[in-house]
């Protein structure tokens, strides 16, 4: 029997606010622990909540983005459960009117097909702290950090249209692309800024009901994503192959050891008892705003895409791999301007950077080469004055510190000779020195004596340290070659 | 009206609260005639009517994102049953 | 000094009569001699009130002194207090020092006025008779033997015993106007929104609102006007600018359409109480007012649709004491579900735990659209009958209560026999309409209160109202026996 897979995914996208989205305290990363936890997010007794105005403008700002409805009328409800790391004993979040409504997003998969992914809604809600289970504290003792309690979050929940990893990998990846290009996320992944609950049931292929789903939790990276989704597909389809039912649970994925197992199910079944938050009133977003936020919102992924094709000539590919993100297409586009060639731009972005970027786990946005580093490099390549392989020494420096593309061309004497008299003095010392060449040379047959080229090219990169222009070079070599036949 | 032994162990689980077990029918028969004064609603004719009301129609005010809370982390924890190193401590969480 | 009301307090202090140390020590002695026989205090700040009596004094040397200065309050210990104990009556805060004030506690001391000390309430406001405090049972002035009312008992038995001119109070579903008129003094439950709730510890937050308990309506105006404000940090505060409440006690009631509704003079009605509101309509006839009878279908409603909306908010918003961050925690929790049940068992009284576990049930699935969204619906029944009725009418009397103070313990086993003591209070607060009790009467020694319910932000009418009453009527100059001398 053949078996079809159907993913739907809820993706938590922390908003890029200053503050809590109930409380004017930081949000900034990586403080120590509780000291960005006020007495609002500590809920401690008489606090109340006042809602944070970017967080409605990011949500709203999300909406237009994958053109969906927009909540002008929304509300926040009480998500009930006890659970240390959520201080109030609910969670505020939004459940009947969310400020998000249907909308769509288009993903590329690999083939060059496009798929439309529907969203069902978004909506906004607090984040929960942080539960630790294994610090320096006594045996037995987990230790709560409440300073990501109050975070402001959307949650954004597909339909259940995806059908593999491949286009629920794609998904998230248009949906970082469209949460970062617009500026509502930071996108880090190894935050948590972005976090995914991947529900997965399968059936046998062409069945129209659905089979039961299991929700697999808070996968924060797209390699894991990917993982976790191609096993549990795996184990649903042996457990039914087997015999057996797929149960209705929530699992884990651990990304490190590759295991994923059922949470610990509790004895009683969850029973949220959501009603509407008293302390909050319903939220109006005016039209207004709407067109406010309309007009100011940031170039969009592939509207993005499109342009690089046409305003530098990308091919569709190169500005697919670039447009996607918003740090690496400002990155370009800075390097591209200053270089005025936007294709070196868009090979070394892609090429030399993200590769060493990738290697020292860096993002584009801590770069130690800047974008107008890395276009000043491009003005050199492009201008002759240095060779490709003398730019990957040159771009070395400047990762290095040692400071611009000139600098460092300076420093190391490497610029290129492309000084027609001395090159032809150069190529005559050569040939003059090497007679024994020279003579082979002539005395070789016609359609072979291209080959004997490189000999001498060698000889004269030797005698110019490598900074002699080859195509200079070779012109004037096959040149005066020729007039000795 | 009396409340099942298992609805109200239901009901004590979901709001955490320990019921002793020779005080669960006391608990339960105050329960019910509760319940029972609260099921007059029952009757009461709310057919078009929007419960999702607000006692004061206003909308909800929106706050500039500007940090206005300072660490306070030492007083706030003066009034935590166990901290260490700035983490509030419970028994261990199994997930 | 103690027979003084606010208005001669400040008055006295302004022409140098008396100095606000030696009118706070009178105090803070009256309380030292009496409050043990009435349990009205849980907390007495005495130095500090010392200290600030002094800054009074030099500020009202220096003729800079706010409308307040030098003047004695006591605030319930439901209003967070910084570096004071709020227990709000329950073991579970036993020990919770706040670090911040709430906002009503900050507008009395930019006000001037002198804290003596915190009031004894039903533990977490959820009462009728003031027999829930952790701190035990409240002793009613004018007999000992009976309840003071709730929950804002202790401030109403202080005010009545003369232990403080004025006493801070909130009222959920009756509790500062049922203890007013138990206790022969006048109290004000304000519009919804009109008096902060930040800092006041929360029991159901589409109904909680904060109010004045004085012994006249004069006093309850100089202190609304400076208990009211627009606060930012409370969502639910209206945005509205708070009048002069004392500028219009003096217009007269000529002309005044008095509703009198039908369902607040129904069976289980005391005939003494009868007799004494209807006497006190009279009187405002005789004062040209017009006494028009009308009908509020609904009312009897109110209490069911309250003991699910109530109990439904309190349910989530009592969730936050869970032994984790602050408060009460059980000894040597075993796990963590036993931290939570053992402390919550331990940390909550009886009555509290009941209306946690109704909420519950209430909210929870398959209960809700029967329980929590049916009364809602049936609360905006409640409003439509006072929205018809002021079409017609500029206020609405009758009594507070149905009977007058009643003997402790003597509501028996059933919760229900207590609930049933808010029937004339609760509608009000569904609406979220200010009411007022002012004492106009006496059956078996006992005091009688006539409640007046304005509409919305007609707090500065109904005070008039009660003052043009109290001109005429020497009901709230009464006093229990002992307290005068």
């Amino acid at each position: 029997m053949s078996w079809e897979t159907v993913i739907g995914l809820e993706v938590h996208v922390q908003l890029a606010t200053k503050t809590k989205i109930f409380s004017g305290a930081s949000t900034a990363f990586g403080a120590e622990p509780n000291t960005q936890a006020c007495a609002i997010d500590l809920a401690m007794p008489g606090t109340l909540p006042v809602l944070n105005k970017q967080a409605v403008h990011y949500a709203v700002m999300f909406g237009l983005a994958i053109d969906a409805e927009i909540g002008k009328e929304s509300a926040f409800e009480r998500k009930n459960y006890f659970y240390p790391d959520l201080p109030k004993g609910y969670q505020t979040t939004q459940l009947e009117k969310p400020i998000v409504g249907r909308g769509n997003v288009e993903i590329q998969l690999a083939d060059g097909r496009t798929k439309n992914v529907r969203i069902h809604h978004a909506h906004l809600e607090e984040d929960a702290g942080k539960s630790l289970h294994d610090g320096d504290f006594r045996h037995g003792v987990s230790g709560i950090d409440l300073n990501r309690a109050g975070t402001a979050l959307i949650e954004i929940v597909s339909e259940p249209d995806m059908s593999n990893a491949e286009e629920a990998i794609a998904f998230a990846k248009k949906l970082h692309s469209i949460v970062t290009s617009i500026g509502i996320c930071d996108g880090e992944m190894s935050q948590g800024s972005m976090r995914f609950d991947v529900n997965v049931s399968v059936r046998p292929t062409g069945a129209t009901e659905l089979g039961t789903r299991t929700e697999t939790k808070n996968l924060n990276s797209f390699k894991f994503m990917e993982e976790a989704i191609v096993k549990e597909v795996e184990r649903q389809v042996d457990l039914i192959e087997d015999g057996g039912t797929v149960v209705q649970e929530t699992r884990l994925y651990n990304g490190d050891t590759k295991v994923a197992r059922s949470m610990r199910s509790k004895e009683e079944a969850n029973d949220y008892r959501y009603f509407p938050c008293p302390d909050l009133l319903p939220v109006i977003v005016t039209d207004e705003t709407i067109e406010e936020l309309r007009r100011n919102l940031p170039e969009l992924p592939d509207a993005r895409q499109a342009r690089f094709v046409q305003q530098y000539g990308l091919l569709d590919y190169d500005a697919g791999v670039i447009g996607s993100d918003a740090g690496t297409s400002a990155y370009f586009e800075t390097a591209a301007e200053k270089s005025g060639n936007a294709k070196l731009a868009a090979n070394w972005t892609m090429g030399e950077l993200a590769a060493r970027l990738n290697n020292e786990d860096l993002s584009i946005a801590n770069s130690p080469v800047s974008a107008e580093q890395l276009g000043g490099l491009m003005t050199r390549i492009a201008d002759n004055s240095i060779s490709g392989k003398m730019a990957k020494e040159v771009f070395e420096g400047i990762w290095a510190g040692e400071g611009s593309a000139d600098e460092i061309i300076e420093a190391r004497g490497l610029k290129q000779v492309s000084d027609s008299g001395a090159l032809e003095q150069m190529v005559a010392d050569v040939l003059a020195a090497n007679q024994a060449m020279v003579d082979d040379y002539i005395n070789t047959d016609e359609s072979k004596r291209k080959k004997k080229l490189g000999g001498f090219m060698g000889q004269i990169m030797k005698v110019s340290k490598g900074q002699a222009n080859p195509q200079q070079v070779n012109q004037i070599l096959a040149n005066k070659l020729n007039e000795l036949l | 009206m009396n409340i099942e032994r298992q609805e109200i162990e239901k009901l004590a689980t979901l709001a955490r609260i320990a019921i002793e077990e020779g005080t669960i029918t006391g608990v339960g028969e105050r329960l019910g005639s509760v319940l029972e004064l609260v099921d007059q609603l029952q009757a009461a004719d709310t057919s078009g009517l929007d419960g999702k009301s607000y006692s004061i129609q206003a909308i909800q005010r929106l706050r500039e994102d500007e940090v206005t809370e300072i660490n306070q982390r030492e007083a706030l924890q003066a009034l935590a049953p166990d901290t260490e190193e700035g983490l509030f401590l419970v028994p261990k969480v199994i997930e | 000094m103690h027979n003084l009301t606010i208005a001669e307090l400040i008055k006295g202090l302004q022409s140098k009569e008396f100095s606000s140390v030696e009118l706070t020590q009178h105090f803070l002695d009256r309380i030292a001699t009496m409050n043990p026989g009435y349990n009205a205090l849980i907390t007495v700040t005495a130095d500090q009130a010392l200290r600030d009596a002094a800054e009074a004094d030099r500020r009202l040397a220096a003729g800079n002194a706010p409308a307040l200065c030098g003047v004695p309050m006591l605030h319930k210990d439901i209003f967070c207090t910084s570096g004071v104990r709020t227990s709000c009556g329950s073991k579970m805060l036993d020990n919770f020092i706040p670090p911040y004030n709430a906002t009503v506690v900050e507008n009395f001391e930019q006000a001037g006025a002198v804290v003596l000390g915190k009031t004894n309430m039903d533990e977490f406001a959820m009462g009728s008779s003031n027999e829930t405090s952790f701190y035990g049972p409240v002793q009613n002035p004018w007999d000992t033997d009976c309840v003071p009312g709730g929950s804002s008992g202790g401030s109403a038995a202080a005010v009545a015993a003369r232990l403080a001119p004025g006493a801070t109070a909130t009222d959920t579903g009756g509790s500062i106007r049922q203890p007013a008129a138990l206790c022969g003094i006048t109290g004000l439950k304000p519009t919804y929104g009109r008096v902060s709730r930040w800092g006041m510890i929360a029991f159901a937050s589409s109904l909680d609102q904060g109010g004045p308990m004085a012994r006249t309506a004069e006093d309850c105006a100089i202190m609304l006007s400076c208990m009211a404000s627009f606060d930012e940090k409370d969502s639910t505060s209206i945005d509205q600018e708070v009048p002069d409440y004392s500028a219009t006690l003096s217009k007269d009631v000529q002309g005044l359409r008095v509703g009198v509704p039908a369902e607040y003079f129904s069976e289980g009605l005391n005939p003494g109480t009868e007799k004494a509101v209807r006497a006190a309509l009279a009187e405002l006839e005789a004062q040209g007012a017009e006494i028009i009878d009308i009908s509020l279908p609904n009312t009897g409603l109110s209490v069911p649709a309250y003991y699910v909306i109530a109990p439904a908010e309190a349910s989530a918003n009592l969730s936050r004491f869970d032994g984790v961050k602050y408060g009460y925690r059980c000894e040597d929790p075993k796990d963590l579900q036993d931290l939570y049940t053992r402390t919550r068992a331990e940390g909550f009284g009886e009555e509290v735990q009941r209306r946690i576990l109704i909420g519950t049930y209430c909210l929870s699935a398959g209960y809700y659209d029967a329980y929590y969204g049916k009364a809602q619906q049936v609360r905006k029944l409640i409003q439509q009958d006072f929205e018809r009725a002021f079409a017609t009418v500029d206020v609405i009397m009758g009594p507070t209560c149905p009977t007058p103070a009643f003997k402790f313990g003597s509501k028996g086993d059933d919760p229900v026999a207590m609930y049933l003591e808010d029937i004339y209070t609760i509608a009000t607060n569904l609406a979220g309409l200010p009411g007022m009790s002012v004492p106009c009467g006496m059956v078996d020694n006992k005091p009688v209160g006539l409640q007046i319910i304005g509409n919305y932000f007609d707090e500065a009418r109904i005070l008039n109202i009660a003052h043009q009453y109290q001109q005429a009527t020497d009901w709230h100059n009464q006093a229990p026996e002992g307290v005068t001398s």
